[in-house]
Protein backbone atom coordinates (compact mmCIF):
# COMPACT_ATOMS: atom_id res chain seq x y z
CA UNK A 1 0.00 0.00 0.00
CA UNK A 2 1.49 3.13 -0.97
CA UNK A 3 -0.09 4.81 1.70
CA UNK A 4 2.53 3.45 4.30
CA UNK A 5 5.74 4.12 2.03
CA UNK A 6 7.02 7.36 4.04
CA UNK A 7 7.42 8.69 7.33
CA UNK A 8 3.88 10.47 6.71
CA UNK A 9 1.85 7.29 7.92
CA UNK A 10 3.10 7.51 11.83
CA UNK A 11 0.39 10.32 13.17
CA UNK A 12 2.03 9.56 16.18
CA UNK A 13 5.33 11.42 16.24
CA UNK A 14 4.19 14.50 15.44
CA UNK A 15 5.40 17.58 14.59
CA UNK A 16 3.97 20.75 15.22
CA UNK A 17 0.88 21.81 17.16
CA UNK A 18 -1.84 18.69 16.61
CA UNK A 19 -4.70 18.83 13.80
CA UNK A 20 -7.16 20.01 16.66
CA UNK A 21 -4.92 23.04 17.68
CA UNK A 22 -4.17 24.16 14.40
CA UNK A 23 -7.98 23.75 13.53
CA UNK A 24 -8.85 25.96 16.62
CA UNK A 25 -6.40 28.56 15.60
CA UNK A 26 -7.63 28.97 12.00
CA UNK A 27 -11.13 28.86 11.92
CA UNK A 28 -10.55 31.73 14.62
CA UNK A 29 -8.94 33.57 12.00
CA UNK A 30 -11.36 32.56 9.32
CA UNK A 31 -13.84 34.03 11.46
CA UNK A 32 -11.97 37.00 12.63
CA UNK A 33 -11.33 37.71 9.03
CA UNK A 34 -14.87 37.83 7.75
CA UNK A 35 -15.72 39.71 10.32
CA UNK A 36 -13.26 42.51 9.90
CA UNK A 37 -14.40 41.86 6.11
CA UNK A 38 -17.89 42.17 6.65
CA UNK A 39 -18.10 44.73 9.49
CA UNK A 40 -15.25 46.50 9.18
CA UNK A 41 -14.27 46.99 5.69
CA UNK A 42 -10.53 46.88 7.02
CA UNK A 43 -9.39 44.35 4.51
CA UNK A 44 -9.53 46.32 1.09
CA UNK A 45 -5.23 45.56 1.35
CA UNK A 46 -5.51 42.23 1.75
CA UNK A 47 -8.27 41.74 -1.27
CA UNK A 48 -6.62 43.86 -3.66
CA UNK A 49 -3.50 41.64 -2.72
CA UNK A 50 -5.07 38.67 -2.85
CA UNK A 51 -7.35 39.78 -6.28
CA UNK A 52 -3.68 40.66 -7.77
CA UNK A 53 -2.33 37.23 -6.76
CA UNK A 54 -5.72 35.62 -8.72
CA UNK A 55 -5.77 37.92 -11.61
CA UNK A 56 -3.15 35.85 -13.24
CA UNK A 57 -5.29 32.77 -13.10
CA UNK A 58 -8.32 34.24 -14.17
CA UNK A 59 -6.64 36.22 -17.17
CA UNK A 60 -5.14 32.35 -17.80
CA UNK A 61 -8.22 30.88 -18.20
CA UNK A 62 -10.02 33.49 -20.29
CA UNK A 63 -7.21 33.03 -22.36
CA UNK A 64 -8.50 30.24 -24.59
CA UNK A 65 -11.85 32.50 -25.30
CA UNK A 66 -9.91 35.22 -26.20
CA UNK A 67 -7.29 33.48 -28.26
CA UNK A 68 -10.47 31.95 -30.57
CA UNK A 69 -11.73 35.44 -30.60
CA UNK A 70 -8.26 36.49 -31.92
CA UNK A 71 -8.46 33.39 -34.57
CA UNK A 72 -12.01 34.23 -35.05
CA UNK A 73 -11.52 38.02 -36.55
CA UNK A 74 -7.68 36.86 -37.98
CA UNK A 75 -9.89 34.23 -40.42
CA UNK A 76 -12.57 36.41 -41.32
CA UNK A 77 -13.87 36.00 -44.53
CA UNK A 78 -14.63 38.62 -46.96
CA UNK A 79 -18.28 38.35 -47.40
CA UNK A 80 -18.57 38.86 -43.74
CA UNK A 81 -16.26 41.51 -43.31
CA UNK A 82 -18.26 42.90 -46.52
CA UNK A 83 -21.64 42.05 -44.73
CA UNK A 84 -20.69 43.36 -41.36
CA UNK A 85 -19.40 46.79 -43.28
CA UNK A 86 -22.93 47.12 -44.68
CA UNK A 87 -24.94 46.54 -41.22
CA UNK A 88 -22.39 48.84 -39.83
CA UNK A 89 -22.94 51.64 -42.02
CA UNK A 90 -26.56 51.13 -42.06
CA UNK A 91 -26.35 51.57 -38.22
CA UNK A 92 -23.96 54.75 -38.30
CA UNK A 93 -26.63 56.29 -41.08
CA UNK A 94 -29.46 55.70 -38.33
CA UNK A 95 -27.40 57.29 -35.50
CA UNK A 96 -26.14 59.84 -37.39
CA UNK A 97 -30.02 60.90 -38.32
CA UNK A 98 -30.54 60.95 -34.19
CA UNK A 99 -27.77 62.37 -33.71
CA UNK A 100 -28.75 65.47 -36.14
CA UNK A 101 -30.59 67.50 -33.62
CA UNK A 102 -29.00 66.11 -30.55
CA UNK A 103 -26.74 69.07 -29.95
CA UNK A 104 -30.12 71.48 -30.39
CA UNK A 105 -31.67 69.21 -27.93
CA UNK A 106 -29.00 68.98 -25.46
CA UNK A 107 -28.44 72.80 -25.43
CA UNK A 108 -32.94 73.68 -25.15
CA UNK A 109 -32.75 71.01 -22.19
CA UNK A 110 -29.52 72.83 -20.58
CA UNK A 111 -31.32 75.83 -20.65
CA UNK A 112 -34.47 74.31 -19.20
CA UNK A 113 -32.95 72.84 -16.80
CA UNK A 114 -31.06 76.26 -15.98
CA UNK A 115 -34.68 77.69 -16.08
CA UNK A 116 -35.96 74.97 -13.16
CA UNK A 117 -33.07 74.96 -11.12
CA UNK A 118 -32.17 71.41 -12.07
CA UNK A 119 -29.47 69.35 -12.49
CA UNK A 120 -29.21 66.28 -14.28
CA UNK A 121 -25.89 63.91 -14.52
CA UNK A 122 -25.15 63.10 -17.65
CA UNK A 123 -22.54 60.18 -18.58
CA UNK A 124 -19.24 62.94 -19.04
CA UNK A 125 -16.63 59.85 -19.84
CA UNK A 126 -16.33 56.11 -20.10
CA UNK A 127 -13.86 54.13 -20.99
CA UNK A 128 -14.42 50.07 -22.41
CA UNK A 129 -13.92 47.88 -19.93
CA UNK A 130 -13.65 43.61 -21.18
CA UNK A 131 -15.54 40.87 -19.33
CA UNK A 132 -13.70 38.02 -18.25
CA UNK A 133 -15.11 34.90 -19.16
CA UNK A 134 -14.34 33.42 -15.47
CA UNK A 135 -17.09 31.81 -13.50
CA UNK A 136 -18.02 32.79 -10.43
CA UNK A 137 -20.97 31.43 -8.71
CA UNK A 138 -23.51 29.93 -10.88
CA UNK A 139 -26.10 30.81 -9.18
CA UNK A 140 -24.85 34.48 -8.79
CA UNK A 141 -24.80 36.71 -11.78
CA UNK A 142 -21.49 38.40 -10.74
CA UNK A 143 -18.54 39.57 -13.75
CA UNK A 144 -15.12 40.23 -13.29
CA UNK A 145 -14.02 42.85 -15.99
CA UNK A 146 -10.39 43.97 -16.63
CA UNK A 147 -10.27 47.51 -15.23
CA UNK A 148 -9.31 48.50 -12.06
CA UNK A 149 -8.17 51.19 -9.56
CA UNK A 150 -5.51 51.81 -11.61
CA UNK A 151 -7.83 52.88 -14.06
CA UNK A 152 -9.77 54.74 -12.47
CA UNK A 153 -12.87 52.07 -11.80
CA UNK A 154 -14.13 52.60 -8.16
CA UNK A 155 -17.01 51.00 -6.27
CA UNK A 156 -20.47 52.05 -6.94
CA UNK A 157 -19.50 52.69 -10.62
CA UNK A 158 -22.46 52.23 -13.21
CA UNK A 159 -21.34 49.70 -15.94
CA UNK A 160 -23.24 50.50 -19.29
CA UNK A 161 -23.25 48.86 -22.65
CA UNK A 162 -24.54 49.86 -26.40
CA UNK A 163 -28.25 49.20 -25.77
CA UNK A 164 -28.71 49.41 -21.83
CA UNK A 165 -27.57 49.44 -18.13
CA UNK A 166 -25.43 46.42 -17.32
CA UNK A 167 -24.98 46.62 -13.67
CA UNK A 168 -22.11 48.51 -10.99
CA UNK A 169 -19.15 48.04 -9.49
CA UNK A 170 -19.31 46.15 -6.54
CA UNK A 171 -15.06 45.95 -5.40
CA UNK A 172 -12.60 47.76 -7.53
CA UNK A 173 -9.64 46.00 -7.00
CA UNK A 174 -5.82 46.67 -8.59
CA UNK A 175 -6.04 45.62 -11.96
CA UNK A 176 -9.81 44.22 -11.87
CA UNK A 177 -13.07 44.78 -10.71
CA UNK A 178 -15.81 42.46 -9.47
CA UNK A 179 -19.70 43.50 -11.10
CA UNK A 180 -23.26 42.83 -10.35
CA UNK A 181 -25.41 43.04 -13.05
CA UNK A 182 -28.26 44.10 -12.77
CA UNK A 183 -30.08 40.57 -13.24
CA UNK A 184 -28.71 39.47 -10.22
CA UNK A 185 -31.26 38.64 -7.69
CA UNK A 186 -29.68 40.81 -5.26
CA UNK A 187 -29.64 44.23 -6.99
CA UNK A 188 -31.78 46.59 -7.39
CA UNK A 189 -32.01 49.77 -9.74
CA UNK A 190 -34.33 53.04 -9.13
CA UNK A 191 -36.54 52.86 -12.96
CA UNK A 192 -39.36 55.44 -14.38
CA UNK A 193 -41.43 54.45 -16.82
CA UNK A 194 -40.26 56.64 -19.88
CA UNK A 195 -43.82 56.94 -21.40
CA UNK A 196 -45.28 58.68 -18.23
CA UNK A 197 -42.20 59.22 -15.86
CA UNK A 198 -43.86 56.46 -13.43
CA UNK A 199 -41.18 55.77 -10.96
CA UNK A 200 -40.58 52.52 -9.05
CA UNK A 201 -37.88 49.97 -8.47
CA UNK A 202 -36.61 47.16 -10.92
CA UNK A 203 -35.62 43.96 -8.66
CA UNK A 204 -33.09 41.36 -10.63
CA UNK A 205 -34.15 37.33 -10.74
CA UNK A 206 -31.52 35.75 -11.44
CA UNK A 207 -32.03 35.42 -15.03
CA UNK A 208 -29.96 37.29 -16.94
CA UNK A 209 -32.89 38.37 -19.25
CA UNK A 210 -35.43 39.41 -16.79
CA UNK A 211 -35.84 42.00 -14.24
CA UNK A 212 -38.86 41.97 -11.83
CA UNK A 213 -40.89 45.70 -10.94
CA UNK A 214 -42.96 44.05 -7.74
CA UNK A 215 -43.85 47.47 -6.15
CA UNK A 216 -46.54 48.84 -8.85
CA UNK A 217 -49.99 48.29 -7.49
CA UNK A 218 -52.83 46.58 -9.85
CA UNK A 219 -54.15 50.26 -11.25
CA UNK A 220 -50.67 51.23 -11.91
CA UNK A 221 -50.18 53.00 -15.67
CA UNK A 222 -47.86 50.17 -17.09
CA UNK A 223 -48.13 48.25 -20.06
CA UNK A 224 -46.72 45.40 -21.91
CA UNK A 225 -43.79 47.14 -24.35
CA UNK A 226 -43.11 50.21 -22.06
CA UNK A 227 -39.74 51.48 -21.93
CA UNK A 228 -38.29 51.19 -18.33
CA UNK A 229 -35.18 53.77 -18.31
CA UNK A 230 -33.04 54.34 -15.05
CA UNK A 231 -34.26 57.24 -12.38
CA UNK A 232 -31.18 58.98 -11.25
CA UNK A 233 -32.57 58.81 -7.92
CA UNK A 234 -30.23 57.09 -5.02
CA UNK A 235 -27.11 58.62 -7.04
CA UNK A 236 -25.48 55.11 -8.27
CA UNK A 237 -26.70 55.46 -12.12
CA UNK A 238 -27.33 58.29 -14.33
CA UNK A 239 -30.82 58.55 -14.95
CA UNK A 240 -32.73 58.30 -18.66
CA UNK A 241 -30.77 55.37 -19.71
CA UNK A 242 -32.72 51.76 -20.70
CA UNK A 243 -32.90 48.97 -18.25
CA UNK A 244 -35.44 46.59 -19.29
CA UNK A 245 -38.76 46.87 -21.46
CA UNK A 246 -41.74 45.52 -19.98
CA UNK A 247 -43.18 41.88 -21.41
CA UNK A 248 -45.49 41.24 -19.07
CA UNK A 249 -48.14 42.67 -16.76
CA UNK A 250 -50.54 40.43 -14.37
CA UNK A 251 -52.72 42.07 -13.06
CA UNK A 252 -54.59 39.65 -10.30
CA UNK A 253 -57.63 41.03 -8.52
CA UNK A 254 -56.49 39.21 -5.23
CA UNK A 255 -53.32 40.98 -5.26
CA UNK A 256 -52.27 44.48 -4.46
CA UNK A 257 -49.35 44.53 -6.73
CA UNK A 258 -49.28 43.77 -10.10
CA UNK A 259 -46.63 41.30 -11.44
CA UNK A 260 -44.74 42.92 -14.15
CA UNK A 261 -41.78 41.52 -16.06
CA UNK A 262 -38.93 43.28 -17.63
CA UNK A 263 -36.63 42.00 -20.52
CA UNK A 264 -33.36 43.75 -20.05
CA UNK A 265 -32.55 46.16 -22.66
CA UNK A 266 -28.89 45.70 -21.95
CA UNK A 267 -27.43 42.13 -23.46
CA UNK A 268 -26.39 40.53 -20.49
CA UNK A 269 -25.52 37.19 -21.73
CA UNK A 270 -23.50 38.06 -24.69
CA UNK A 271 -21.37 41.30 -23.74
CA UNK A 272 -17.64 40.71 -23.73
CA UNK A 273 -17.39 44.57 -24.00
CA UNK A 274 -18.53 46.88 -21.45
CA UNK A 275 -18.89 50.94 -20.90
CA UNK A 276 -17.26 52.56 -17.11
CA UNK A 277 -18.83 55.74 -16.70
CA UNK A 278 -18.02 58.54 -15.03
CA UNK A 279 -20.79 61.22 -14.77
CA UNK A 280 -19.99 64.98 -14.38
CA UNK A 281 -21.93 65.83 -11.35
CA UNK A 282 -21.50 63.87 -7.60
CA UNK A 283 -24.42 61.81 -6.79
CA UNK A 284 -27.22 63.30 -5.14
CA UNK A 285 -26.99 63.59 -1.79
CA UNK A 286 -29.67 61.66 0.07
CA UNK A 287 -28.28 61.94 3.41
CA UNK A 288 -26.28 65.36 3.40
CA UNK A 289 -23.95 64.34 6.60
CA UNK A 290 -22.30 61.69 4.56
CA UNK A 291 -21.02 63.06 1.41
CA UNK A 292 -19.08 60.00 0.23
CA UNK A 293 -20.53 56.53 1.58
CA UNK A 294 -24.33 56.81 1.06
CA UNK A 295 -24.51 56.56 -3.18
CA UNK A 296 -24.22 51.95 -2.61
CA UNK A 297 -26.80 52.32 0.07
CA UNK A 298 -29.70 54.32 -1.01
CA UNK A 299 -29.79 53.28 -4.69
CA UNK A 300 -29.25 50.00 -4.86
CA UNK A 301 -27.97 47.07 -2.89
CA UNK A 302 -24.62 45.11 -4.23
CA UNK B 1 11.44 9.52 2.62
CA UNK B 2 11.65 12.07 5.98
CA UNK B 3 9.34 15.35 6.38
CA UNK B 4 12.12 17.51 5.23
CA UNK B 5 12.35 16.09 1.88
CA UNK B 6 8.73 15.55 1.15
CA UNK B 7 7.94 16.48 -2.31
CA UNK B 8 5.53 19.43 -2.40
CA UNK B 9 5.47 20.08 -6.13
CA UNK B 10 2.58 17.49 -7.18
CA UNK B 11 0.61 18.44 -4.21
CA UNK B 12 1.26 22.59 -5.22
CA UNK B 13 0.40 21.75 -9.11
CA UNK B 14 -2.79 19.89 -8.44
CA UNK B 15 -4.16 22.99 -6.28
CA UNK B 16 -3.18 25.37 -8.66
CA UNK B 17 -5.07 23.42 -11.48
CA UNK B 18 -8.00 22.35 -9.19
CA UNK B 19 -8.38 26.19 -8.70
CA UNK B 20 -8.20 26.99 -12.37
CA UNK B 21 -11.02 24.06 -13.08
CA UNK B 22 -12.98 25.97 -10.59
CA UNK B 23 -13.36 29.30 -12.55
CA UNK B 24 -13.11 27.55 -15.60
CA UNK B 25 -16.34 29.04 -17.89
CA UNK B 26 -18.48 26.11 -18.47
CA UNK B 27 -22.01 25.85 -20.00
CA UNK B 28 -24.62 26.76 -17.50
CA UNK B 29 -26.20 23.30 -17.28
CA UNK B 30 -22.21 22.16 -16.74
CA UNK B 31 -21.69 25.22 -14.54
CA UNK B 32 -24.24 24.58 -11.66
CA UNK B 33 -23.41 20.69 -11.40
CA UNK B 34 -19.43 22.07 -11.45
CA UNK B 35 -17.62 19.87 -8.86
CA UNK B 36 -15.77 21.79 -5.84
CA UNK B 37 -12.76 21.13 -7.66
CA UNK B 38 -10.36 22.39 -5.09
CA UNK B 39 -12.16 21.36 -2.16
CA UNK B 40 -11.36 17.84 -3.20
CA UNK B 41 -7.91 18.23 -4.21
CA UNK B 42 -7.45 19.78 -1.06
CA UNK B 43 -9.60 16.92 0.75
CA UNK B 44 -7.67 14.10 -0.90
CA UNK B 45 -4.14 15.53 0.16
CA UNK B 46 -5.18 16.01 3.11
CA UNK B 47 -6.37 12.41 3.96
CA UNK B 48 -3.13 10.44 1.84
CA UNK B 49 -0.58 13.32 3.24
CA UNK B 50 -2.28 15.10 5.76
CA UNK B 51 1.12 16.17 7.49
CA UNK B 52 2.26 17.94 3.35
CA UNK B 53 -0.41 20.40 3.87
CA UNK B 54 -3.03 19.84 6.10
CA UNK B 55 -4.74 22.50 7.51
CA UNK B 56 -2.67 25.16 6.28
CA UNK B 57 -3.21 24.24 2.94
CA UNK B 58 -6.96 24.12 3.53
CA UNK B 59 -6.67 27.82 4.65
CA UNK B 60 -4.63 28.83 2.39
CA UNK B 61 -6.59 27.42 -0.43
CA UNK B 62 -9.93 29.09 1.56
CA UNK B 63 -8.36 32.59 0.96
CA UNK B 64 -7.89 31.85 -2.64
CA UNK B 65 -11.55 30.75 -3.50
CA UNK B 66 -12.52 33.73 -1.65
CA UNK B 67 -10.78 35.95 -3.65
CA UNK B 68 -11.49 34.40 -6.99
CA UNK B 69 -14.99 33.96 -6.54
CA UNK B 70 -15.76 37.44 -4.34
CA UNK B 71 -17.09 36.93 -1.54
CA UNK B 72 -16.64 37.67 2.24
CA UNK B 73 -12.89 37.06 2.98
CA UNK B 74 -12.94 34.09 5.11
CA UNK B 75 -15.90 32.06 4.14
CA UNK B 76 -14.33 29.16 2.02
CA UNK B 77 -11.03 29.23 4.11
CA UNK B 78 -13.45 28.63 7.41
CA UNK B 79 -15.67 26.15 5.32
CA UNK B 80 -12.22 24.22 3.59
CA UNK B 81 -10.69 23.92 7.26
CA UNK B 82 -13.79 22.35 8.74
CA UNK B 83 -14.17 19.76 6.20
CA UNK B 84 -10.18 18.76 6.06
CA UNK B 85 -10.34 19.19 9.93
CA UNK B 86 -12.45 16.09 9.96
CA UNK B 87 -10.98 14.20 6.68
CA UNK B 88 -7.72 14.60 8.97
CA UNK B 89 -9.23 12.94 12.11
CA UNK B 90 -10.49 10.52 9.66
CA UNK B 91 -7.39 9.62 7.07
CA UNK B 92 -6.46 6.92 8.75
CA UNK B 93 -9.76 4.76 8.38
CA UNK B 94 -10.70 6.87 5.23
CA UNK B 95 -7.36 5.96 3.68
CA UNK B 96 -8.01 1.92 3.74
CA UNK B 97 -11.75 2.30 2.68
CA UNK B 98 -12.64 0.83 -0.64
CA UNK B 99 -12.82 3.70 -3.35
CA UNK B 100 -17.29 3.75 -2.96
CA UNK B 101 -16.86 4.12 0.45
CA UNK B 102 -14.33 6.83 0.34
CA UNK B 103 -16.55 8.31 -2.05
CA UNK B 104 -19.57 8.58 0.36
CA UNK B 105 -17.71 9.91 3.05
CA UNK B 106 -16.19 12.87 0.60
CA UNK B 107 -19.67 13.61 0.05
CA UNK B 108 -20.50 14.12 3.93
CA UNK B 109 -17.84 15.94 3.86
CA UNK B 110 -18.87 17.90 0.43
CA UNK B 111 -22.49 18.50 2.17
CA UNK B 112 -20.95 19.64 5.38
CA UNK B 113 -18.59 22.36 3.17
CA UNK B 114 -21.92 23.51 1.30
CA UNK B 115 -23.72 23.66 4.85
CA UNK B 116 -21.03 25.82 6.05
CA UNK B 117 -20.49 28.17 2.54
CA UNK B 118 -24.93 28.51 2.96
CA UNK B 119 -24.69 29.37 6.46
CA UNK B 120 -22.51 31.93 6.42
CA UNK B 121 -23.60 33.07 2.98
CA UNK B 122 -27.09 33.59 4.99
CA UNK B 123 -25.05 35.52 7.93
CA UNK B 124 -23.73 37.76 5.86
CA UNK B 125 -27.18 38.90 3.95
CA UNK B 126 -26.42 37.11 0.33
CA UNK B 127 -28.59 34.00 0.67
CA UNK B 128 -29.22 31.54 -1.86
CA UNK B 129 -31.99 29.07 -0.99
CA UNK B 130 -31.76 27.23 -4.51
CA UNK B 131 -31.76 23.71 -4.30
CA UNK B 132 -29.24 23.45 -6.73
CA UNK B 133 -26.72 24.44 -4.67
CA UNK B 134 -26.02 21.33 -3.12
CA UNK B 135 -25.76 19.73 -6.40
CA UNK B 136 -21.68 20.17 -6.47
CA UNK B 137 -21.25 17.96 -3.56
CA UNK B 138 -22.99 15.21 -5.08
CA UNK B 139 -20.91 15.42 -8.44
CA UNK B 140 -17.92 15.72 -6.54
CA UNK B 141 -18.91 12.15 -4.51
CA UNK B 142 -19.78 10.87 -7.63
CA UNK B 143 -16.29 11.85 -9.60
CA UNK B 144 -13.73 10.90 -6.60
CA UNK B 145 -13.10 7.83 -8.00
CA UNK B 146 -11.53 9.86 -10.78
CA UNK B 147 -10.05 12.18 -8.62
CA UNK B 148 -8.51 9.73 -6.54
CA UNK B 149 -6.77 7.59 -9.56
CA UNK B 150 -5.33 11.24 -11.22
CA UNK B 151 -4.16 12.55 -7.97
CA UNK B 152 -3.04 9.33 -6.96
CA UNK B 153 -0.63 9.01 -10.31
CA UNK B 154 0.19 12.24 -8.84
CA UNK B 155 1.15 10.80 -5.38
CA UNK B 156 3.26 8.08 -6.25
CA UNK B 157 5.87 11.06 -6.97
CA UNK B 158 5.58 12.75 -3.78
Amino acid sequence: MVAFRNAESRPILGRGPSPGLRFFFFGLLAIGLMWLDQRQGYLEAARRGLSMATYPIQVAVNSPAAFWDWLHDVFATRERLQKENAQLQLRLRDSDFRLMRFADLEQENLRLRGLRDATSRVAQRFIVAEILRVDLNPLRRRVIINKGSRDGAFKGQPILDATGVVGQITRAGTFSSEAILIADAEHAIPVQVNRNGLRTIALGTGDLHLLSLPFLPTNADIKVGDLVVSSGLGGVFPGGYPVATVVKVDRAATQTNAEIVAETAAKLDRDREVLLIWTDEPPIDVEPSEPAAPAAKNGSKP
Amino acid sequence: MSRDTLNRVPMLLSVVAGLILSILPLPNWLNLARPDFLVIVVLYWSIMVPRAGGLTLAFLAGLLLDASKGVVLGQHALALCLCTYIAIKLHLRVRIFPVWHQALTVFWLLVIYQFMLFWIDGMTGHQITNYLRWLPAFTGAALWPVFAGLLGNAYQRT
